[in-house]
Formats: structure tokens, sequence, C-alpha cells
């Protein structure tokens, strides 16, 4: 089944980024096509280059980088959502003049028309933490 | 990347269940549905639970430093989203009825809201 998932929640803060992870996993070991991952609202902190989590705790940022290039998933993160909470790519850093940039590789950000673009195309869009 | 004009329109429904403040979903939400309807679907928004709070009249966050989400919610129509539902017994139970909102939406039964899912083929939780 073609699927798509949208994050809602951060890493170490919400369970919902570890669901949807492991539900993300395991459709993919299953066979499922998922395509996309969207990331919005808190979710955006998922693909923070800068998050430091102890060793011994979940690397959520490497995950995905892993799970995306195992499988060919492309993460995206929506672009207003990520600027209201600091994670820029070298373009949004340039055009703002910000002082570093922090989106990690891997990662694209792109507009909300890809969420929609996800639950027109996919047989299922899954959503986790709202 | 789908091109915008591919395929027959799909049904999309948006379901809203936070309260307007305290968390920004609310926002986030509206943000992602008007966004959708530059694409041609054919979009449904439906108000569930605290998410009915968001279609009241005279809100006014100013003093908390936030966009009035209830001056925003009423250019639906504008943007060609017309199939506006809420949940009847969620307005009931907060003192509230249809009189109260910001713009006409259909108050619906649990049994209508769960036809509506199920005739949908999308659903967009927030």
């Amino acid at each position: 089944m073609k699927l798509s998932i949208a994050v809602y929640g951060a890493p170490h803060s919400s369970e919902a980024s570890e669901s949807a992870y492991r539900f993300a996993r395991t459709a993919c070991a299953m066979g499922h096509a998922l395509t996309r991952v969207f990331f919005y609202h808190d979710g955006v902190h998922n693909a923070s280059s800068l998050a430091t989590p102890p060793l011994d705790e979940t690397q959520a940022t490497q995950r995905w980088q892993a799970l995306a290039r195992e499988f060919n998933i492309d993460l995206v993160v929506c672009v207003a959502a990520a600027l209201r909470r600091g994670i820029v790519n070298e373009e949004e850093a340039d055009r703002y003049e910000l002082e570093g940039r922090n989106l990690a590789d891997g990662f694209e950000i792109s507009g909300l028309g890809q969420l929609l673009d996800a639950a027109v195309t996919s047989e299922r869009l899954v959503s986790f933490g709202h | 990347m789908t091109d915008k004009r591919a395929t027959a329109p799909k049904k999309i429904l948006f379901v809203n269940t936070k309260a307007p403040y305290g968390n920004s979903m609310a926002r986030d939400a509206l943000d992602a549905l008007l966004a959708a309807s530059a694409y041609e679907q054919d979009l449904s928004v439906l108000f569930l639970g605290e998410g009915v709070f968001q279609l009241l009249a005279n809100q006014n966050p100013k003093d908390i430093g936030m966009k009035n989400l209830g001056a925003t919610l009423p250019v639906l129509p504008m943007y060609d989203i017309e199939k506006i539902y809420i949940q009847g017994s969620a307005l009931l139970a907060r003192g509230l009825t249809a009189n109260d909102l910001v713009l006409p939406a259909k108050v619906l039964t649990e049994d209508a809201i769960a036809a509506l899912m199920d005739s949908q083929e999308a659903i967009l939780s927030f």
C-alpha cells in the first residue's frame, strides 16, 4: 500500500515521533511503499542536526536519515513551521541573514502543499501527534 | 511531486480537535487547510471536541499575544471551503449553540460524523 506519514510532535517531548518512526519502519519492513514523511508543527524538531540527546537515548534525527536512505523516503519539513522554530537550511539562513544552519542532511524544506500532495497521492496518510 | 491538476478531486477531511490558543495546532491546521484550498480537492472541515472553541465568536486573544483565529476562519468560504461541520454534542457540553459561531457550520450527531469520516478518502487530524 502507498503510504505517507505526518509527524506533529518533537522528539524527546512527545511520543509522536517515536510512534511515527516505529510505524514507518514496520510499514517499510512489511513491503509497503512509504513515500514521504512530512514534519509539521513541533515535528520540525526531528530535522535538527544540532539536537544532542544523551547517547543512551533515541537519536531521532539520525534514525530518520537512516530509514530514508534505506527505503528512499522524502523527509519534508514545512518551511513556515521550521522558520518559527529555528530550523533552517543554507538558503533560508542566507535569506534571513541568520548566523547558522541546522537542517540535517537528507531532510528538505518545502511548503504545506507537500502535506496535501501526500494526502492526494497516497492510499493512506497517517498522522502522529495532534 | 504531483501536478496540481492531476486526476479527479479527492475527498479530504480536516479534523480540528484543539482549542484555539494554548497550543499552536489550531493555527497550523488553518494554515494547512488554506494551503490545501489551492489544490482543487474536495475539502471538508470538522470541528470536534475542544476544537469547537475555534469557531467561537468574539475571540480577543490580543492580550496573550496571539492572532485572532476567529477573525480568520470566516474567510473559509472565500477559499471555496464550504463544507464546514461541527460536533453537536461538543457544543452542548460546553454550553454553546450554533448561534455562538463565527460562521455557519452544520451541526452533526456522532452517527453523522461517523458517516462523514467514512465517506472521505483521506483525513488529516489536527
